[in-house]
């Protein structure tokens, strides 16, 4: 299982959420969308979530549905006050210059070697 | 205290009850048992840094009484998408959590304007939201059917013109007993 420092480096990934330490963080799979709805009813527990959507609700479904962490495709950042959420849900948020396509790409490779 | 006397009256409703939950679903509309933890929350018009903040309550409040993960994840998904469509697409309202040993029912009741089809509201891909709902990644025509989709029994009574009260059961265990 990778842990999100291993996504972060392949990705160019910052972290935004420095207090949360993406080589404690376990990434069992990943989802991709944009979607607030079709992520709540897919994405599963443990996966990292990529998106472009950078506002206050990512922080909330992320919550609801147990995702560690959200990757922000094409260089988005959020507000202060999703971060701060972010943070006290421990919700690590990375943001990547890559596109949500390239970063699915090099996170599937990731977690399926063999294919 | 929401009035339950609507669903009696000849507006527009909806039903859905998961097959094999009829008998469970009926005793607690029968029964009217004494809940043993309520929440109430606000939800305001278009406020969507707030709207969310119920789902969470609740969700942390049976995430300590023990509530199987999976079922905790229904009921939060079910929770924040009725929180968010009444933040989306009424005048505000709010929403009543009743938890019980074995099960939890949540009600949304809005200040309108109703849903003129609640049929049509029903089906995948099918919205009414603005710009700005949609641009917050919601509006997908997802929420109704999502919700329907996470619970054992929904209930929508609803008039154009007026409010709309959503309720909706979810037993903690899987055979609804």
């Amino acid at each position: 299982m990778p842990r999100l420092s291993e996504i972060q480096d392949l990705i160019a990934g910052t972290n935004l959420t420095p207090e949360l330490d993406p080589t404690q963080i376990n990434i069992t799979g990943g989802y991709a969308g944009d979607m607030l709805s079709d992520v709540m009813s897919s994405a599963k527990s443990g996966q990292a979530w990529i998106t472009i959507m950078k506002h206050l609700n990512i922080v909330a479904v992320a919550s609801l549905v147990e995702i560690p962490a959200i990757i922000l495709a094409k260089s988005n950042i959020p507000e202060a006050a999703v971060l701060q959420k972010a943070n006290a849900e421990k919700i690590c948020i990375l943001s990547s210059p890559r596109d949500t396509f390239t970063i699915s790409g090099i996170l599937y490779k990731l977690l399926n070697p063999d294919y | 205290m929401l009035d339950y006397a609507v669903a009696e009256s000849d507006m527009a409703e909806f039903w859905y009850i998961r097959p094999g939950y009829e008998h469970a679903v009926q005793k607690h509309f029968k029964n009217q048992q004494e809940p043993e933890v309520s929440l109430e929350s606000l939800i305001r018009e278009k406020d969507f840094n707030e709207a969310g903040k119920g789902s969470a309550e609740v969700k942390n409040l049976l995430k300590r009484l023990g509530v199987n993960p999976d079922i905790l994840r229904r009921i939060a998904v079910a929770a924040y998408e009725a929180e968010i469509n009444v933040a989306a697409h009424s005048l505000g309202g709010a929403m009543l959590s009743n938890i019980y040993p074995d099960r939890i029912h949540m009600v949304f009741l809005d200040n309108g304007p109703g849903i003129a089809d609640i049929e049509q509201a029903m089906m995948p891909g099918f919205s009414t939201a603005d710009e700005m709902v949609r641009e917050l990644g919601f509006g997908a025509g997802l929420g109704l059917p999502n919700i329907k989709k996470n619970t054992d029994a929904l209930h929508i009574v609803s008039e154009a013109g007026d409010s709309t009260m959503l309720e909706f059961l979810v037993f903690f265990n899987n055979n609804g007993q």
